[in-house]
């Protein structure tokens, strides 16, 4: 594929690791943290660690949109499908979620109408043609895939569609990001920022981080190249002693971001006090939910929504795993209790998720030569 | 290295272990995942099935079964088709129902000979849909020099079949030059595989309309037993095992050799087969490639002495001519697959944990 197989190339891609050999200081171990769940996954898909040295190590951060939503979400969410002529439509992952009692394909399997849709525009469609029934979209993501969310509530408000509506569970990325940089047993070197999030709020959210925090973070593409050079980026801002933010993605991410897309965010959602992160407990102003404006489209007001918080499985270590403190298999029950068959824990369920990536993927990955 | 990393392995070692396992079926209730011809649906068959019905032949878990009357060897399949759409771009759920069973048949080694067919039709379906399908069965049969020699018609209430399901049986006799089965594998042994994959399931993916995509992409129906015949030629008793890459797709085919056989493979991505219509879809729907379904693709494994005679011979059959060695058998570790991927890193490649993935045969 043009414009795509370049990115992929491993001839590049051996010179790139190459230069990154070149920037390691040798006895000294690196600890980079890729924000983003797509990171993750390319990460393991072309084996990219295993260019890199043994002492740069990739920790695997809360950025999995699924990964992240609390039990009590997905059982408000099974509880709304069950609810009387509703087709309830969401993404295929989020389907495999465990929630306190079962998943969402436990409950189509039960009698509900649960529907995979691949956007919401889909669940709109699914919409137009029962216009009988309710049709609930439930959605999940950062800033990423919320505008998208937004259109399709707008287009839905300008068709005059009345038996659609949205659950929303949108979150953002600086909140989360603040409360891991805030706690006291997180040991990172620096951050592959998240390119498709900053493709729509740009650059600056993120120079806290250096600012605040001291930690250099490079906004990252998602092919194995952009990864690989971005590590090379992080490890020269470190060698060269400096802490900024720069961008990688430059041919996608402009520094200001997507002013179109900010202004859609701003006038279909707002910030809630806060939201629960599965495994990070409640973070402020990290939740979006649908403004007063578009009230008549929030299926939360619309139905009565159980809202109970469920606790996270005692056994699950998901939040250390998220703020990577520990890795996938350091975590009590991987890989026995927890599987992707069964997981208990949602970064199990994702193959975005890091304890799947690991499962699935990771073995030979770590088989690499010290330096 | 150190105490950690000690750890590491123990819980690799774990993982290993229960990918080898027979697995346990423990669902409460039957959902879309039994279906997708991954893990679940290993879980129903391994976990549930075999256990009840258990005899030699069905715990090979072949595509086709065995049974010799009086010296006779023959092999006996059956399969359902629920494919939703019924027609689609490349062929419809007629050409679908004989081939699919034709080539059970001819990965086990056998020549079909003849097929029975069951209908299951909704009430309401239109006759000249049905009238299609059924010509579409007649073209399908001649194709494939099978005759259908039974069947069985039966209508359900609207509402309770989705327009038609159609069962075929199939009953070939076993090829004397065939010496086929999914424990033979040995290390060395190379796997081959007859052409481009993921286009009967990209197609029925993107016919289903669910997706705002278009691409010019066709299901790649076709019988196999030409294939098979020329394979057979030219490797014989060296060719150890063949299988059609159907639901759960190469991906799911290679695994299950592995555990059967207890050995690992190693797969070179940049060698496989991949029309750019193909790649590009996936690329946008995040969907691999390897476990997307085929309808006339073969993965097979031959000794190393006879692996260059046997892809020359698939070359030559008309619908093969990019077969390509895609990697290898090897010994450690033993039930897994690896792929180097394009990229130049390694990782395993796993079965499909049942994704919800629609009905597509």
């Amino acid at each position: 594929m043009r414009f795509v197989d370049e990115f992929r190339d491993p001839g590049l891609g051996r010179v790139v690791a190459g230069e990154i050999l070149g920037a390691v200081e040798p006895g000294r171990h690196y600890k980079v943290m890729e924000v983003c769940g797509g990171h993750t996954h390319s990460i393991y898909k072309y084996g990219v660690d295993d260019l890199l040295p043994a002492n740069v190590e990739l920790v695997h951060g809360p950025g999995c949109p699924v990964c992240v939503i609390p039990m009590g979400r997905v059982d408000d969410g099974i509880a709304l499908a069950h609810e009387p002529g509703v087709i309830f439509t969401c993404f295929g992952d989020m389907m495999r979620v465990p929630g306190s009692e079962g998943s969402l394909l436990e409950a189509k399997a039960a009698g509900a109408d649960v529907r995979m849709v691949y956007s919401p525009l889909d669940a709109l469609r699914i919409a137009r043609a029962n216009p009988d029934r309710p049709v609930v979209f439930f959605a999940i993501g950062f800033e990423t895939t919320a505008p998208s969310t937004a259109l399709t509530i707008m287009r839905a408000r300008a068709e005059g569609l009345q038996n659609f509506s949205v659950m929303c569970n949108h979150v953002t990325i600086v909140p989360p990001l603040r409360a891991l940089l805030e706690s006291p047993d997180l040991r990172l070197d620096g951050f592959i920022g998240p390119g498709h999030v900053a493709t729509v709020v740009g650059a600056r959210p993120f120079r806290f981080i250096p600012a605040d925090y001291g930690r250099p973070v490079v906004i990252a593409g998602f092919e194995p190249l952009d990864i690989l050079q971005s590590i090379h980026m992080i490890l020269r801002q470190l060698a060269d002693g400096r802490c900024e933010v720069e961008n990688q993605y430059k041919r996608v991410v402009p520094d200001e971001g997507n002013a179109k897309a900010l202004e859609v965010l701003a006038e279909v959602f707002e910030l809630r006090p806060h939201f629960e992160w599965r495994g990070l407990g409640f973070i402020s102003h990290s939740g979006l939910k649908i403004s007063e404006a578009y009230a008549d489209l929030d299926a939360e007001r619309r139905f009565s929504v159980p809202g109970v918080r469920v606790a996270d499985p005692k056994a699950c270590q998901c939040g250390e795993v998220l703020k990577g403190v520990i890795k996938p298999w350091e975590c009590k029950v991987f890989g026995t209790a927890c599987t992707p068959e069964r997981p208990i824990g949602t970064c199990m369920v994702s193959s975005e998720g890091a304890c799947a990536a690991y499962y699935n993927f990771g073995r030979f990955a770590r088989e690499r030569e010290v330096v | 290295m150190t105490e950690i990393s000690n750890r590491e392995q123990r819980i690799l070692g774990i993982i290993e272990t229960a990918r080898a396992k027979r697995p346990k079926f423990r669902d409460e209730r039957i959902n879309m995942a039994h279906g997708a011809g991954g893990r679940a649906t290993q879980t129903l068959i391994e976990g549930l099935l075999v256990p009840a019905l258990g005899n030699a032949s069905l715990e090979a878990l072949a595509d086709a079964g065995t049974v010799t009357i009086d010296g006779l060897d023959l092999a006996l399949t059956t399969d359902s088709f629920v494919v939703r759409p019924i027609v689609f771009p490349g062929g419809s759920i007629g050409e679908l129902a004989v081939n699919g069973t034709a080539n059970d048949l001819a990965v086990a080694g056998a020549r079909p000979q003849a097929l029975t067919l069951s209908l299951v039709l909704e009430e309401g379906l239109e006759a000249d849909v049905l009238r299609a399908e059924v010509e579409a069965i007649a073209r399908a049969a001649r194709a494939a020099d099978v005759d259908v020699v039974a069947g069985d018609t039966k209508v359900v209430e609207r509402g309770h079949a989705d327009a038609m399901y159609i069962c075929t049986t199939g009953l070939g006799r076993i090829d004397t030059r065939a010496r086929l089965s999914p424990a033979a594998l040995r290390p060395g042994d190379r796997v081959l595989l007859s052409g481009p994959i993921g286009e009967h399931g990209m197609a029925i993916m993107l016919a289903r309309g669910e997706f705002e995509l278009d691409a010019e992409i066709g299901s790649d129906t076709r019988p196999l037993w030409p294939v098979v015949d020329a394979l057979l030629d030219a490797a014989g008793g060296e060719l150890r095992c063949i299988r059609d890459a159907t639901r759960g797709g190469v991906a799911s085919v290679l695994n299950e050799l592995a555990r059967a056989s207890q050995v690992a493979m190693i797969v070179r991505e940049a060698a496989v087969p991949v029309n750019p219509a193909v790649a590009g879809a996936a690329e946008i729907l995040g969907i691999d490639p390897m476990y997307v379904a085929n309808e006339g693709r073969l993965v097979a494994f031959v000794a190393p002495e006879r692996a260059d005679a046997a892809l020359a011979a698939m070359r030559a059959v008309e619908g093969c001519e990019e077969a390509a060695e895609i990697g290898e058998v090897r010994t450690e570790p033993p039930a897994m697959v690896l792929v180097e991927t394009a990229f130049g890193g390694r990782r395993v490649m796993d079965q499909l944990v049942g994704d919800p993935l629609p009905r597509i045969c």
